[in-house]
């Protein structure tokens, strides 16, 4: 349920300019309509792209996310691979459907 | 009047929004080639265009994830994206609810399709549009395959929705023109973008332009994933316009991996039999 609500939380801030205004004002008070983990919490406060792409967000919400918080393609692509040298494999999600963890 | 159209071709984002970061010869030949589908589509002089695509949650997401759906609207909105990330100012697209209604209805005495009276195009309508209709003058219904967010609709009934889509477009009084719009193999996004299996993409366009269902519906989702990473799920636009060009061949213009864009970009045409 956790991935679902990072991913939720990340997909309307790319769509509704209504939570992107919010996420610039009240901040704080918007993360707190999420079930997210401490863990999710302090990705999202830091913007850790590379993070929340070992949590298993999906790379097509991921990247606008990573747009909005004013990375260039570089600079994402980037952080995804720093991000698994960090905290290891992809834990969850699309890129985890295969059997042998291969993706 | 019918079906009068019928093509493909790639959509990423990188296309028009990392344009100038791609060899200049192949990018212009690419572009050409896209101008080339333009052409033919104008030619066939439609009154609507289908857009079969693969949207990327700018719509729809895991809370209430329709397996297929169609725009319903009078008018569409878009790029979501950023204008200067995908480098296309957003803008009104002209629908046209009354043929949208008339073709669910259809399509609905064999497929359980949703529809949609709001709709925001992401690049993967946006890209298209861009160069084959870079007037936005041509009413557009948009159609959305889950390509995203498994479980995904089997390839079977990606070619069956093709066929009940070509049985309804067939039944209007319009000429309406159809484009399947997605990715064969790669990994946009992620750590692996770039990469491309072009053997992969070669068998799988093989199949396509010669229009061979069983080939083309015998891809598990696993195979898929292993051999063409979670971009190729996409290959249900492909199908879906098999599906509505069954027994026609097609002409394949352009393909070639570019890497920069993350995909093999391809342009190609169905005959309309």
């Amino acid at each position: 349920m956790s991935l679902y609500c990072v991913q939720k939380l990340l997909y309307q801030l790319n769509r509704d300019p209504y939570i992107r205004r919010r996420y610039h004002e009240s901040f704080e008070s918007l993360l707190k309509e999420y079930e997210l983990t401490e863990e999710e919490l302090g990705a999202i406060r830091e913007g850790d792209i590379g993070l929340l792409y070992v949590m298993g967000v999906n790379g097509q919400i991921l990247m606008h996310y990573s747009a909005l918080i004013g990375q260039e393609w570089d600079e994402y692509i980037h952080a995804m691979k720093e991000g698994v040298k960090s905290h290891g494999p992809v834990r969850a999600g699309i890129y985890r459907l295969l059997k042998d963890g291969e993706s | 009047m019918s079906l009068v159209f019928a093509g493909a071709c790639s959509h990423a984002p990188g296309i028009t929004g990392r344009s100038e970061r791609a060899d200049p010869k192949l990018r212009e030949e690419f572009y050409r080639n896209l101008d080339r589908i333009r052409e033919r589509l104008e030619a066939a002089r439609p009154d609507a265009l289908i857009v079969v695509a693969a949207e990327h949650f700018a719509n729809f997401f895991m809370d209430n994830m329709p397996a297929y759906c169609m725009g319903m609207a009078d008018e569409y909105e878009g790029p979501i994206e950023d204008e200067e990330w995908l480098a296309i100012k957003r803008r009104k697209i002209p629908g046209n609810p009354d043929l949208s209604r008339r073709i669910i209805c259809d399509v609905m005495q064999k497929i359980d399709l949703a529809y949609a009276e709001e709709w925001k195009f992401d690049h993967g309508i946006m890209v298209p549009l861009h160069f084959l209709t870079p007037r936005y003058d041509l009413p557009v219904i948009p159609v959305n395959i889950n390509c995203q967010g498994p479980p995904l609709s089997p390839l079977h009934r990606a070619y069956e929705f093709g066929r009940t889509l070509r049985v309804a477009c067939d039944a209007q009084p319009e000429r309406i023109a159809l484009l399947g719009t997605g990715g064969m193999s790669h990994w946009p996004c992620t750590p692996d973008s770039g990469a491309i299996n072009e053997s992969w993409d070669s068998t799988f366009l093989d199949h396509f332009i010669n229009n061979r269902k069983d080939d083309l519906i015998s891809y598990t989702d696993e195979e898929v994933l292993r051999e063409g990473g979670q971009g190729a799920f996409e290959i249900r636009t492909f199908v879906t316009v098999a599906g509505a060009t069954e027994g026609s061949t097609g002409e394949l213009l352009f393909y070639a991996p570019i890497p920069v864009y993350a995909v093999g970009c391809y342009a190609a045409t169905m005959a309309v039999e």
